[in-house]
């Protein structure tokens, strides 16, 4: 970029930053910064709690854990344990697809929870959820079983969830996973992705019996297994079809539409891949680390980045799958052709500011330019350094980073740099519409998706360029008014 | 390859193709380890039936699909009603990340507010330091002309003291002595949205109202409640009682902010009640609640300041507008125009004309306490039949007056208020006595695909249907909205039902 641009990106720090407290600003510095080519990271700290009073657009680690990780495990119960609201704001809004009869086999959209009234704090909450799941037991038979999420009070009022769990399998016979998620732990959604590949651990890959189930599992040299996909719009089953048509197996997604066999099958994988590096590197690892499964992680956002994946996943296997790969590649290419030669004349040279969750301020940046877009500023809601280090192989030099970046920020400097599109979440996607900046939302992907794969592509450019070139945005002044 | 760049399939589309399905019927016998189809389809007739619904009552520990959520949402709701006022939640930030997106996907509008990003240390050392630093950044950032603090369960269940953090944080330097920050403490493990409506409301005036002297002006004062139809509701109310030649104050004014438009600038703030006016309100001659339920705390202190208090029931319809209006007019000395006399009559006259669709019509309710009294008050006067009304977060109080509603009708008959009940209660209700529609949120749908009920979408929140927050549902207008709404969802059922052509080509009326 040139050093104007850069000069500009600054200049807007340094506005931002003047508002601030001064103590708060000297937090703040740490976390902005304009991108040099060539740096190991992206010159931001991460990871740190966020500033009280700021409007930080971080959740917390129930959210990481009940929204992300376990929720989508679509045969098992999630119990919100706590009182009403967390269960209730996170009921059904996340869009991870799954298949089932809702109710009877299926639970991934319903709202369970021990609903904590004032005695509950008072007398402690344990009796209760002992009960709670002999009622689940009873009404939803074919559950496969139970995990409890829990919201801020139980780790403050002191109850044993975990032996609740303990007795509760064992009268039960099924797989019950306690997990610490409270909302105060930690400092944004982060912590929650990490206790919760923790409770996978502990409580299915090393639960009661998990040795003996892999045993029956038969397996195949190509087998392999998703991991951190949460088939948001579907974008799970728009990549399983690619790695099975290059002629590996998939024999678990972890989680969008999974169940509790898939994530006990799963140490048979021959490699694990890993989609989602921030919410399921932990459980990855550990895998490597106990059956020596290796991870890979790939990027199927845009045909650039998915044909670079296919290929990287393939080299991991054999000549048929590295066929598989090339067969799958040539495939798709007249429909990616098709879809590049309609929606990039429309896009081309148009920019793009992400502020998104976990892997997508990185991994979508491929898809964008296929397109012919750029980004012009990019940051993590609950990113680490490791990410920001992966982000520098995205991003060009003179792009304006934000880490936890608050409202104010990002408002700041969307009125600055006047990007054409704007990808973030909900509670921003307002804001900037009514500025009259197109927008789209890059967690629920506004409710469109899939945009993994192929298929995925094809939706995602027809929605950038319905946004970017809608007529609405032409009319936001009054004629009248110059 | 079933995708292309000529017409792009969406998800609803792409997954039936058949490369997709073949693929989840072999991720499904090959991976999953599920029951057989013969199996869960027997547990899913099973739990349609009486035998289920007496089990499914029994539950004492487990709510499933709960109608209501927690407190700090509805005092986010109250805070933001007043001019320049940023709510300010002490405790855990993942809640004020679940309220902002809760309301923006409601209203598909922004919903600011911030959170003190209270961690573990607090959790250990209470939660000074981030009252005293959030407020100076909340201050510093967002130039607010009030900050209304409320309480996530965290801090409520570590103990933390608003009214002494407040006055800390001032000692401190984080704001001006004389800055407005009411608060009310929020615990979610009481009430629901609803309370957290009435303690926030309750906050604020009691902080402009407790060392001032009252001096009667004849004025009135008019509080919603909580309510998703705020912002066509409170303009409609404002046209109302503009109509009247009413000298009022609306106390929570939300309309405005959550109805900005999209002209190039963003307004975190817009319109709300002015601050002196709220100072003021003390003393006009009375105040008007329009949901008892979820205002009794706010209604109690308004009185004990010396004040009449007029308490609705969310009033839909021709008697209870009239009975709404009439109380308003005795208060205030002003007469009812004629103009509001005309909609009347033309409402009527709207009710008339469709009231044999309506007729023996069975429903089921559910919602907010005083919303679910109110419509089924319209339904009886329509002459249709509610056979299950429910609220969640209702009392017995609820239940004992929506009764006594019910039985003072011969259409209410065999009718029952069920105070307390989830919408999994409501699923064995509905499939045990099927009733013709459902009234109820956008979570109703889940209800509607399971049993068969067409659902009608009345409440808070609609998150799958777009703008009709923006209509009222409360005066003569608003009531003929209701009308429509359900109205029509009665003419697309019968259509529905009668589309068949060589079988049903008899019913398919074009004249209704």
């Amino acid at each position: 970029m040139t050093t104007d641009v850069k000069a500009r990106n600054k200049e807007v720090i340094e506005e931002v930053l003047a508002v601030y407290p001064e103590k708060s600003a000297k937090k703040r510095v740490k976390h902005l910064n304009v991108h040099e080519e060539g740096k190991p990271d992206c010159g931001v700290k991460s990871n740190i709690k966020s500033l009280p009073g700021v409007m930080t657009i971080r959740g917390c680690a129930y959210a990481g854990s009940k929204g992300v990780v376990w929720g989508p495990i679509k045969d098992m119960i999630h119990i919100s344990h706590g009182p009403v609201g967390c269960g209730q704001y996170s009921w059904a809004s996340r869009r991870n697809y799954f298949i089932g009869v809702t109710g009877v086999n299926a639970f991934g959209t319903m709202q369970f929870t021990s609903d904590f009234q004032e005695k509950d704090i008072v007398f402690g909450g344990d009796k209760k959820l002992d009960k709670l799941m002999d009622e689940i037991e009873g009404l939803f038979p074919l559950n496969k079983g139970i995990t409890v999420q829990s919201e801020c009070p139980i780790g403050l009022i002191g109850d044993d969830i975990e032996a609740v769990s303990k007795k509760k399998a064992k009268q039960i016979g099924k797989t019950i996973v306690p997990v610490r998620c409270e909302g105060f732990r930690g400092v944004s959604q982060s912590l929650g992705h990490h206790i919760a590949n923790d409770a996978v651990r502990d409580w299915v890959l090393e639960g009661a019996g998990a040795a003996e189930k892999l045993k029956e599992f038969e397996s195949t040299p190509y087998d392999v297994a998703i991991i951190g996909d949460y088939n948001i719009g579907g974008d799970a089953w728009s990549s399983r079809i690619l790695l099975e048509e290059m002629g590996l197996r998939v024999i678990a997604q972890w989680s969008g539409d999974g169940t509790l066999k898939e994530m006990e099958a799963t140490p048979k994988a021959k490699l694990n891949l890993i989609h989602c590096y921030r919410s399921m590197n932990y459980i990855s690892r550990y895998m490597e680390e106990k059956y020596g499964i290796p991870w890979h992680e790939y990027n199927f956002f845009g045909p650039t980045k998915i044909a670079e994946s296919l290929r990287a996943i393939a080299a991991h296997f054999d000549g048929k799958i590295q066929e598989g790969a090339e067969r799958v590649i040539a495939k798709y290419q007249p429909m990616v052709d098709a879809v590049v030669a309609k929606y990039k004349p429309r896009l081309d040279g148009k920019t793009v500011m992400l502020y998104v969750g976990g892997l997508r301020p990185r991994h979508v940046i491929g898809a964008y330019e296929d397109l012919g877009m750029e980004i012009a500023g990019t940051g993590y809601e609950f990113g680490h350094n490791d990410d920001y280090q992966r982000t520098t192989h995205y991003v060009k030099d003179g792009t304006l980073i934000y880490d936890d970046v608050t409202s104010f920020e990002l408002e700041k400097f969307v009125e600055k740099i006047k990007p054409d599109l704007v990808g973030s979440g909900i509670k921003e996607k307002y804001v900037f519409q009514k500025m009259g900046v197109p927008f789209r939302q890059m967690h629920s992907w506004d409710y469109s998706g899939p945009y993994h794969g192929y298929d995925g592509f094809a939706i995602f450019a027809r929605d950038m360029d319905m946004a970017i070139n809608s007529p609405v945005w032409s009319m936001t002044k009054a004629p009248w008014k110059k | 390859m079933s995708q292309s760049a000529e017409k792009v399939l969406d998800h609803m589309n792409l997954f039936r193709a058949p490369e997709y399905t073949d693929m989840f019927e072999s991720k499904k016998t090959c991976f999953e380890g599920g029951y057989p189809d013969i199996k869960v389809q027997e547990i899913a007739d099973w739990t349609k039936s009486w035998e289920y619904r007496e089990k499914n009552f029994a539950r004492e520990a487990l709510t499933i699909n709960p109608a209501k959520a927690c407190q700090p949402l509805g005092a986010i709701f109250a805070a933001v009603g007043f001019e320049g006022t940023l709510p300010f939640v002490h405790g855990s930030q993942g809640c004020v990340a679940y309220f902002r997106s809760h309301f923006s996907r409601h209203f598909k509008e922004p919903s600011s507010a911030v959170s003190s990003s209270m961690t573990e240390d607090a959790a250990v050392f209470g939660g000074l330091n981030n009252m005293v630093d959030g407020l100076a950044n909340s201050h510093s950032l967002y130039k607010p002309k009030m900050i209304a603090v409320s309480t996530t369960c965290m801090a409520e269940v570590i103990g933390d003291d608003l009214d002494s953090f407040i006055k800390t944080a001032k000692q401190k330097g984080s704001i001006p002595e004389n800055f407005d920050v009411p608060f009310a403490h929020t615990p979610s493990f009481v009430g629901s949205h609803i309370t957290g409506y009435d303690n926030m409301m309750k906050g604020v005036l009691t902080h402009f109202w407790e060392h001032a002297e009252r001096k009667e002006n004849g004025k009135i004062n008019f509080i919603g409640g909580f309510d998703g139809y705020t912002v066509g509701n409170l303009r409609e109310i404002k046209r109302m009682f503009d109509l009247m030649g009413l000298d009022y104050t609306i106390l929570g004014d939300n309309s405005d902010v959550w109805d900005t438009p999209t002209d190039g600038e963003f307004r975190m703030y817009d319109g709300g009640t002015r601050l002196e006016d709220a100072k003021a309100a003390i003393n006009a001659k009375g105040t008007v609640f329009m949901q008892s339920y979820g205002t009794e705390k706010t209604a109690e202190y308004v009185k004990s300041k010396g004040q009449e208090t007029l308490v609705f029931n969310h009033p839909v319809g021709v008697t209870a507008t009239d009975e709404f209006l009439m109380a308003i007019s005795r208060l205030s000395g002003k007469e009812i125009p004629a103009a509001l006399e005309l909609e009347r009559g033309r409402l009527l006259d709207a009710m008339a004309d469709s009231q044999a669709y309506f007729h023996g019509k069975r429903f089921a309710v559910y919602g907010d306490p005083s919303m679910v009294m109110g419509l089924t008050a319209f339904l009886l006067e329509m002459g249709a039949e509610p056979v299950h009304v429910l609220a969640t977060n209702g009392n017995k109080e609820w239940a004992a007056a929506m009764q006594a509603l019910l039985d003072a009708s011969p259409f209410g008959q065999g009718c029952k208020a069920w105070a307390g009940k989830d919408l999994w209660h409501m699923r064995s209700l509905l499939a045990t006595e099927p009733v013709d529609f459902l009234i109820g949120n956008t979570y109703g749908k889940f209800l509607e695909r399971d049993i068969g009920t067409p659902l009608i979408r009345i409440g808070f929140p609609v998150f799958d249907r777009h703008h009709h927050h923006r209509s009222p549902v409360w005066g003569y207008q608003g009531s003929l909205n209701v009308l429509v709404k359900i109205l029509d969802k009665i003419f697309d059922e019968m259509d529905k039902s009668t589309n068949m052509p060589g079988k049903t080509d008899y019913s398919y009326d074009i004249i209704r």
